[in-house]
């Protein structure tokens, strides 16, 4: 599987990252940056990491499937990710993230036809000071309001 | 002793060696520590809470089973704190497990069933709906139902450690985690079924044993496996003359609680719809059934007429049957039928070695000693296929005891993982079998030897004398041209570079820096090679144990028992000449008498005027026979077996078939049909054993070793074999995990499996 050579330049570094013989630490890292170029994690691109970092392919499925950032079938080119854990909840993360359905028509890690938005529900991010919180792909907004939402999306759908 | 360390368990004072876990250190003084992710001998997982306990000044309750003792530890394992912690673990456990233990396939066996009688919570406070998910299949062997996993990874652990295959994963999170085959929703991998044994719950079941029963209507029969030349014990469920499963959960026997497929599964041949159970007579051309009084008859009849006509006899024995058999066999072919034609298919060059090694210091190395030793090297064979017992113990010997493993095999091999030497000969797996293309030698200098005359490039080196005609230094033996050196080391290993000869050099240093060794070789090394080999060991100045490797459950036995024309049994040569295999099946002998083997296989015609065939299946050679005795298998019978390291075990009748008889049994019936039954002794395998006890070279065995289901080595080195060289005759089958020779094709479960059918 070949990859750009910017991306096959970071693998290079991250597999020089890890002492000899760790180098399925370079897993987590390398799923990341080539789901950022692919779009999503594919059956090729698992084996390939696996073999580059001498695991099986089972092996980097359980990891994969354990970690909710990493997606095997492709995201919108924004993906919005609310968060429902306890704090944003508090501050209605919950009522957010309905509003967040209702307006781009989808759910749960569905993608909208045009394939620019995708949804998801996730757990705390990390900022719950400054709940209620989302993320769209690596950007963090906070105290985020349904019009702040609406603002938001809307500054994208034009942007494309 | 003063590095033991000194704690209290329970008011108890505690005194184990250091690093020893607070779960194990309670064992020794009798107190149990409830636990299901901990198993002993895979690597700690610390995963399911059970085994909480209270420590003294440790702020909070710790897992017993990751918890190395210390100096003056205070452990509580039946306070409050802990009872409860129990309580709330199975409770939590319990949460999505469905509670229908009495239709679940563990049921009576759990370990979660007998935790939550002794541990549990009378009810349960969780009364939303259980997460479901359907039952998986994952081959013909493994089923995994998801809602009975307790995520406790001791199948992932056996299978990645134990069987060194790794197909086993827990994918997904939380409440949805689950156990995940290798290949998309299948398996791919040995089929073993370890996984399933080592589950303490449901959660994976076989595909064979699967509501077939409940545990507790079964009779357990500790017995022999009868496939290839390891020797593990398998304990036989039956119910009502079936065998309804195998599996080792006691331990016992040499094999612990290993199994390959073919010892857990592949003990369905007994009851093949093939399988024959009434004599037959050939009848104007065709074999039809008859009792059998009329076909002892027949056959006492002809081996009487031919015995007076002083006719040519042929006797051709197994690698299956009982030492008794074998034994027995012998001595009818020799003492009645007055002929010296008797051999079987030989599989590795036992005699040679035996030979080689006397007045020298090497000695035969037990299965035991694959887990003990420092220092493994692996000549020719791919021990994970071949020799699943032995790959296993090698495996765990590393896991263990950071044991160092060489292997120069003819293509990859599962040791490669973890060898500090790999060394690639022979060209590739396109010649596999029997061609090693060069052993490891002591000092030749710059000698040729074999025929064609190579050069030899260094000291070190005795090139094969089969190979040596194509040997070529730089490509390995049979390419000429390819990879510049034909052969693999692994990174870490800085010391082998550059061509083979330095390879094997360099091995040869690093082996006489080991303090002891164990050698494995197949049939790519006999006759002279195994000489070089022995000599080879000697120089290295360390104490060297050898295993022969042969292939089937009696191979070793049949050698043992004198199943060849030059050696009576014991390895005393006859001086007489006699025919072997290929002569006999080749030549118009009056009688040709076939117990328990199958040498007419790919359409050898028979040539002998009269073909007497003991077998449990009509195999070609069967086919072609005036007389077929429906034979018992080796899970039918009692009597003794020698693997292939000659260790001598015990096979315990676990089922009877009807029709079929043991072997010993009929070739007692014919010798008293033929009034000679005074002449050869009982027909009663303890008493013949009792005769091989006393009579057989190495088998003076203690009695109640083997008796109560242990293994005894028999130790026949004493003294030089004076026989010629006859290794041509030995050919290994080279059956992989998933083939059996002649009785692999009977059975389901090994032709069920995907992987029987991809090429291994
Ligand atoms: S059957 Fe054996 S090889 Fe296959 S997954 Fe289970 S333990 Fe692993
Ligand atoms: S399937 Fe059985 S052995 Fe494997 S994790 Fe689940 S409970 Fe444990
Ligand atoms: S075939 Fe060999 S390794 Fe497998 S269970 Fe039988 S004796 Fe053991
Ligand atoms: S709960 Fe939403 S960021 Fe922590
Ligand atoms: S046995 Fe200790 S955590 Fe499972």
């Amino acid at each position: 599987m070949t990859f750009s050579p910017q991306l096959e330049a970071r693998f290079e570094k991250l597999l020089t990252s890890y002492p000899p013989g760790r180098q399925r630490s370079a897993m987590i890292p390398m799923l990341m940056y080539a789901q950022d170029e692919l779009g999503c994690v594919s059956d090729e691109l698992i084996d390939e990491v696996a073999r580059r970092i001498g695991v099986t392919p089972l092996q980097v499925n359980e990891v994969l499937t354990y970690y909710s950032m990493l997606h095997r079938k492709p995201l919108g080119k924004y993906h919005v990710q609310v968060c429902t854990n306890i704090s944003c909840l508090l501050y209605d993360g919950d009522k957010l993230y309905e509003h967040a359905c209702k307006k781009l028509g989808i759910t749960h890690k569905e993608v909208t036809a045009d394939g620019q938005f995708s949804i998801e529900e996730v757990e705390c991010m990390g900022a719950c000071s400054w709940a209620p919180a989302i993320q769209i792909n690596y950007d963090f907004h906070h105290y985020v309001t349904p019009e702040k939402l609406d603002q938001l999306l809307d500054g994208l759908r034009k942007k494309q | 002793m003063a590095d033991l360390v000194n704690l209290t368990i329970d008011g108890r004072a505690v005194q184990v060696p250091p690093q020893t876990l607070v779960i194990d250190a309670a064992k020794t003084v009798g107190i149990e520590i409830p636990a299901f992710c901990y198993y002993e001998g895979l690597s700690l997982q610390a995963a399911c809470r059970m085994c909480l306990v209270e420590v003294e000044k440790m702020p909070k309750m710790m897992t017993a089973c990751t918890l190395p003792v210390a100096e003056g530890m205070i452990v509580r394992t039946e306070t409050e704190q802990v009872k409860q912690a129990r309580k709330y673990t199975l409770e939590f456990l319990l949460t999505n497990h469905p509670l229908d233990c009495p239709v679940c396939d563990k049921g009576g066996e759990c370990e979660l069933q007998d935790m939550v009688f002794r541990y549990g919570a009378g009810e349960s406070r969780y009364t939303e709906e259980k997460v479901h998910t359907p039952e998986k299949q994952f081959s013909p062997v493994v089923f995994f139902d998801a809602p009975r996993c307790i995520l406790c990874f001791r199948c992932v652990r056996i299978c990645n450690e134990g069987m060194g295959v790794n197909a086993l994963g827990v994918i997904n999170r939380g409440v949805v985690s689950e156990i995940a085959p290798n290949v998309g929703d299948h398996l791919e991998c040995d089929e073993c079924g370890a996984c399933i044994d080592i589950c303490p719950v449901g959660a994976l079941t076989s595909g064979t044993y699967r509501y077939q029963t409940r545990p507790w209507e079964m009779t357990h029969v500790g017995t022999i496996c009868t496939h290839c030349g390891d020797g593990c014990k398998t304990t036989l469920g039956t119910r009502n003359d079936e065998i309804i499963r195998g599996n080792n959960r006691d331990r016992s026997g040499i094999n612990g609680e290993f199994l390959c497929i073919k010892g857990r599964y592949a003990f369905d041949f007994y009851n093949h719809p093939e399988r024959l159970q009434a004599p037959m007579v050939r009848v104007n051309g065709k074999l039809e059934e008859v009792s059998w009084a009329q076909a002892l008859e027949v056959v006492a009849r002809k081996f009487d007429a031919t015995v007076s006509a002083n006719g040519s006899f042929g006797v051709i024995g197994s690698n299956h049957t009982s030492n008794e058999e074998n034994f027995y066999l012998q001595k009818f072919a020799r003492e009645v039928l007055k002929t010296n034609n008797i051999d079987h298919h030989r599989t590795g060059d036992v005699v040679t070695l035996l030979d080689a090694m006397s007045g020298t210091k090497s000695q035969l190395a037990t299965v035991a000693d694959l887990y003990d030793r420092k220092a493994v090297l692996v000549l020719g064979a791919d021990l994970a296929l071949e020799h699943p017992l032995l790959s296993y113990q090698i495996r765990a010997n590393y896991r263990h005891h950071q044991a160092h493993v060489y292997a120069i095999t003819p293509g990859e091999v599962r040791e490669d993982k973890y060898t500090v030497a790999s060394i690639r000969v022979g060209g590739g797996p396109a010649s596999k079998k029997g061609d090693l293309g060069v052993i490891p030698g002591k000092e030749v200098g710059a000698t040729t030897s074999g025929p064609g005359s190579h050069p030899v490039g260094g000291p070190g080196v005795v090139p094969n004398a089969e190979a040596g005609a194509h040997f070529d230094p730089v490509n390995g033996p049979g390419k000429a041209t390819g990879s510049p050196t034909g052969f693999v080391v692994p990174a870490n290993v800085k010391s082998i570079t550059g061509n083979y000869f330095d390879a094997l050099e360099s091995l040869r240093d690093q082996l006489k820096a080991e303090p002891e060794l164990v050698i494995l070789f197949d049939d790519s090394i006999k006759g002279a090679d195994v000489r070089a080999l022995v000599e080879f060991a000697e120089s290295l100045g360390i104490p060297v144990k050898f295993i022969c490797l042969v292939d089937y459950a009696n191979s070793r036995g049949a050698v043992d028992m004198g199943l060849t024309p030059e050696l009576f049994p014991g390895y005393k040569p006859t001086g007489a000449s006699g025919m072997h295999v290929s002569e006999m099946t080749g030549s118009d002998l009056d009688v040709l008498w076939v117990v328990g083997a199958n040498p007419l296989k790919g359409a050898v015609k028979r040539k002998a005027g009269f073909l007497v065939v003991q077998d449990m299946f009509l195999t070609e050679t069967a086919q072609q026979a005036d007389v077929v005795l429906p034979a018992a298998s080796a899970y039918e019978k009692s009597g003794t077996v020698t693997n292939t390291t000659g260790e001598v075990q015990q096979l315990t009748r676990a089922v009877n078939t009807m029709g079929a008889k043991p072997d010993l049994e009929i070739m007692g019936f014919i010798a008293r049909e033929m009034g000679v039954a005074g002449q050869l002794g009982p027909w009663v395998a303890n008493v013949v054993f009792e005769e091989i006890r006393k009579n057989v070279r190495g088998y003076s065995l203690p009695m109640p070793v083997i008796a109560t289901g242990g293994a005894a080595q028999s130790m026949p080195v004493n003294g030089r074999i004076a026989v010629d060289d006859l290794s041509a005759l030995v050919h290994s089958d080279h059956n992989g995990l998933f083939a059996s020779g002649t009785l692999g094709r009977y059975s389901k479960v090994l032709n069920s499996v995907l992987e029987s059918h991809l090429s291994r």
